[in-house]
Formats: C-alpha cells, structure tokens, sequence
C-alpha cells in the first residue's frame, strides 16, 4: 500500500476482497430457485387439499422428488449466499464474522443434507 | 490496513429522500432473509413431518394451522402459523419480481428515474396481487 500506482493503492481494498464469483451464483440459484420454487407454489396451489394423504400421494411421486430435491439445494445454496452478505454488512468485527459464517456453513450443509434425506426417504418409500 | 481510516466519504449522505427503489431495496432483504431464517426451517419441518407419518404430519398442522382444542398455546402459535404462512407467500412473489428488477438493472437497463420508480412499485403492488391469488387458489 501506501506510494505506488493509483490501481495498486485501491486493489484488494474492498470489503471483502473478492465477490464476482459470489455475485454470479448468487444469479444462477436465483434462476433456478425462480423455476423450482415457482413450480413448488403451482404445484400447492393445484394439491386437491394439505391433508396427510394427499400431499404424502403427490410427494412420493418420482417428478415432485427430484423437483424438491433440486429446490433444497438451490434454495439452501441461495440463501446462504444472502445471509452470508447481511453477516458481512452489519457483523463489522473480524473475529464474530468469520464466527458468523462458520456458523451460516454449517446450518445451510446441514439444512440442505437434512432436507435431502427427508426427500430421498419418501422417494424411496422407507417410510 | 493502512489508510483504512483516510478514505474518502461521500459528500452527500445527509441529504436524500425516501423514495419506491429505496423501499424495494429493503424490502427484498427482509424478504430474502425471512424466507431463509424462517421459510426454510418450515419447508424442512414440512418434510420430516411428512417422513414421520400422519401423526407427525397433524401435529405440524395443530401447531401451525389448526391449533387443538383446549390447548391455549397452539391456539396462539396457529394463528401465528397462519401469518407466518400468508407474510412467507408475500415474501416470496416479493423477492421474486424484485429479483426480476435486479436482472434487468445488471444489464444495465431500468435506471432512468421515472422508469426505476414505475418497476418498483410493480414490485410492490404485484407481490401483494399474487399472494392474494394464490391463496384465492388455495382456500378456494
């Protein structure tokens, strides 16, 4: 830092020090949590009715399981990709950052993980 | 880092007024983070009650919609289960046509100010006209 070149005093001084990278999947879950959860709020809109029977009927089905399967990752992904940004724009020290994000890792592998065994369950009908 | 503190601020931060786009920008963080920190953890709980059993399914359902007879806790959480319910909707067309106006401003289109302000407030007004009809569609 400090006398060289004007690009080579700001480089490297943003927030973050990198993001394009997390711009862009930011954008390409947005697509596809576009096309999943739409089809999920379609799909409840048309449920004959929220009872046990005929969600357990419709969820079982090979198209709704691997549907909701891709909606879990990408939702999860999604999200943990937003929550990420409100932990770097308002947990301003260091240490309860990383803390923070450490955290937001584990629950969002954790969520989808446990999101997917539920779906894969059903699917397969061990339950 | 050195100069950290040096760094020059914007002149004009003192001086602004709220407007549709400021609210839109609000609202699609309130609405992303509440469709992550509750909607998700819902959707999970929707899943495992549904590999739990028809038992496990009503219980979800008494708590978060139903309530029970006699039981004066499940008679609070069901109603806040159904504001919960009709606010995640919202929170989702919301989040999804504003995620729309930011795809149009990434490539570079939609900022003149007439424009920005037209599309927020078809942000605003259409998250509110799909919620309704979608639940029209759901409790017709």
């Amino acid at each position: 830092m400090g006398e060289g070149t004007s690009i080579g005093k700001v480089r490297g001084s943003g927030s973050a020090h990198s993001g394009s990278h997390h711009w862009l999947l930011q954008r390409f879950t947005a697509i596809a949590n576009l096309l999943l959860v739409g089809w999920l709020v379609v799909s409840f809109a048309l449920l004959p009715g929220f009872g046990f029977q005929s969600v357990h009927e419709w969820i079982v089905r090979p198209l709704p399981g691997i549907a909701i399967a891709l909606l879990i990752i990408s939702t999860f992904w999604h999200a943990k990709l937003g929550l990420q940004v409100l932990i770097e724009d308002y947990v301003h020290e260091s240490a309860n950052k990383f803390a923070c994000i450490a955290a937001l890792n584990l629950a969002s592998f954790g969520g989808a993980g446990f999101g997917l065994f539920c779906i894969i369950r059903l699917a397969l009908g061990g339950a | 880092m050195a100069g950290a503190k040096n760094r020059p601020l914007a002149p004009h931060l003192s001086i602004w007024k709220p407007g549709p786009a400021m609210v839109v920008s609000i609202l699609h963080r309130i609405s992303g983070d509440g469709l992550a920190l509750l909607g998700l953890p819902l959707l999970l709980w929707w899943l495992a009650a549904l590999v739990g059993g028809p038992e496990a399914y009503a219980t979800l359902v008494s708590w978060v919609w139903l309530g029970e007879p006699g039981n004066s806790l499940k008679a609070i959480t069901s109603v806040l289960g159904k504001i919960a319910l009709v606010g995640l909707t919202w929170a989702f067309f919301e989040h999804l046509l504003s995620g729309l106006r930011h795809f149009v401003m990434d490539i570079g289109a939609g900022y003149e100010l007439r424009i920005n302000a037209i599309w927020s407030w078809v942000v605003m007004i259409g998250s509110i006209v799909l919620t309704a009809a979608f639940w029209a569609a759901v409790l017709n």
